[in-house]
């Protein structure tokens, strides 16, 4: 922040202050959640070779807001023998963590809400906690669809945790940390300083596991439209249809963002160490090739990018293809990498752990 | 031998990734979707769309109540009731099209010995009240002066030469 701004608000309480800054970041948030739907249904359109929605406002670019409208004066229908509490809290439950986990995201050196030191673990447990909103929903709606789903949802989501976790783990090693701050600037360096390389096999199960957490497809047999109709959600409507719908693209940000700090360098610029240090001084085109939140944001939406590029390319897994594949092939994998990173962090291996 | 080479290539992603280049081609490609109410698809001088009943350029309708059309058409969906006229000869006092059951087999008009009803291009229509999809003999003879241009145009030897 510069001292201008520190000075202009020195006056309000810290606590306001903050809470005035988190209450924008999640409006902020939630309108790129809005746009990565449309995002979404403008990528798949392209790549099934149609234009996607463009018919509200210019180029459909008010399609989210319209869809958010018609949400909001639908009926929220409540199931005669549904848990009524259980029910109406289910879409909060999910969509909570999926915002929560945003406190400790670093968007620069500077740049964050939280700078807490074990805030990998604090990710961990925030992006676990989703699946009680799955689990909940699935349980108070009363209804054997719902129940399937939840059902199909909690052991996805349990057997991919693990192989996530030791993802994970492999970042903590080389990195010596828990908090994300250390960690991106471990990666300091070039392109390929950055963990994706060393860490490679890690890096994508990381993000296998990752599409199988936010139950996207190939992985989504959770919602298997053709088997369950909508899964754990069939039966909400209206706004408590909405909020699932924006926890499901707010955590794929998530992931996203994640994945572009723990192996992608987070706010390092890529041209690091290829441009000149004088360069970096030029007004307007120095800054934007240094580093700075700008490369946060870019390669976080590449990997969104490729949320949705998945789904358009890949039909969906059956059940015990997603069982197999995270117990028998990426849980090993990682195991096995986390052994080799050992090797190599014994004998230093330059430059990444030297 | 061919074991260790499916575990090569499932290791190394390489369906996966070829999965990828093909959608990705496509994502870059030219899209041709038609944007319906301002641009529209060509139609070939042979649609079959909503039905009319033709007259003669002196205003003289060519129907003579033959009940061809009645008798063929497979949806049942055309209703005649005929009359003699005062001047001795034979039309119809009732020409009902059911659009419900139409199926725009375009048979009426090839049984049809003086070209009488015909299916013209008209594909845009919409109804709001029950009984609204009954045409009567005067509205399809409505719509016949109001497209016989474009209806005349497309029978013409050879409309569909070009």
């Amino acid at each position: 922040m510069t001292e201008w701004w520190i000075e202009l608000t020195s006056p309000v309480p810290h606590v306001l202050l903050v809470s005035a800054y988190m209450l924008v970041f999640m409006l902020v948030l939630i309108g790129c959640v809005a746009y990565v739907t449309f995002a979404e249904r403008k990528v798949l359109g392209f790549m099934q070779v149609r234009v996607g929605p463009n018919r509200v406002g210019p180029r459909g670019l008010g399609q989210p807001i319209a869809d958010a409208f018609k949400l909001m004066f639908k009926e929220m229908i409540l199931p005669r023998d549904a848990d009524r509490f259980l029910f109406r809290v289910a879409p909060l439950l999910s969509m909570t963590p999926a915002l929560a986990a945003w406190a400790v995201i670093p968007f620069s050196e500077n740049l964050r809400f939280a700078d807490i030191n074990a805030g990998l673990l604090y990710i961990l447990a925030m992006t676990s906690l989703g699946v009680y909103g799955v689990i909940i929903a699935g349980w108070a709606s009363n209804s054997k669809y719902a129940l399937l789903g939840s059902l199909r949802s909690a052991a996805q989501i349990v057997a991919y945790e693990i192989a996530m976790g030791f993802a994970l783990v492999g970042v903590l090693m080389a990195s010596g940390s828990l908090r994300l701050g250390d960690i991106v600037g471990a990666q300091q360096g070039s392109v390929l300083n950055w963990y994706w390389l060393p860490l490679l096999p890690l890096f994508l199960t990381y993000l296998i596991s990752g599409v199988a957490e936010t139950n996207r497809a190939p992985f989504d047999v959770v919602e298997g439209e053709s088997e369950i109709v909508a899964g754990f959600h069939v039966e909400y409507s209206g706004m408590g249809f909405a909020v699932f719908f924006l926890a499901e693209y707010a955590n794929i940000i998530l992931i996203s963002g994640l994945t572009a700090l723990l192996f992608l360098g987070g706010w390092l610029s890529p041209l690091e160490g290829i441009v000149p240090e004088s360069v970096l001084h030029v007004p307007y085109l120095g800054p934007v090739l240094a580093s700075g939140p700008h490369w946060f944001v870019a390669k976080t939406c590449f990997f969104i990018f490729c949320f949705l590029w998945f789904r358009a390319t890949f039909p969906r897994y059956r059940y015990d293809q997603i069982m197999r594949l995270g117990w028998k092939v990426l849980l090993p994998l990682t195991l096995v990498w986390i052994f080799v990173e050992g090797v190599l962090l014994y004998f230093e291996l330059p430059p990444w752990f030297d | 031998m061919n074991r260790i080479r499916n575990l090569i290539r499932s290791f190394t992603l390489s369906e996966l990734l070829n999965g990828m280049r093909l959608t990705g081609r496509r994502f870059a490609s030219r899209k041709f979707t038609v944007q319906y109410p301002e641009e529209k698809t060509p139609q070939s001088p042979r649609f079959r769309g909503l039905h009319a009943l033709r007259e003669y350029p002196n205003g003289e309708e060519r129907c003579i109540g033959c009940k061809l059309c009645e008798a063929v058409c497979p949806a049942l969906a055309i209703t005649i009731d005929t009359e003699e006229r005062e001047d001795g000869s034979r039309r119809t006092t009732r020409y009902d099209i059911d659009l419900f059951k139409c199926v725009y087999c375009g048979f009426c008009e090839e049984a049809c010995p003086v070209d009488a009803v015909v299916e013209t291009r008209i594909f845009e229509y919409a109804f709001f009240e029950r009984g609204e999809q009954v045409m009567t003999k005067e509205m399809l003879l409505e719509v016949g002066r109001k497209h016989e241009a474009q209806i005349a145009e497309d029978r013409k030897p050879g409309s569909l030469d070009h």
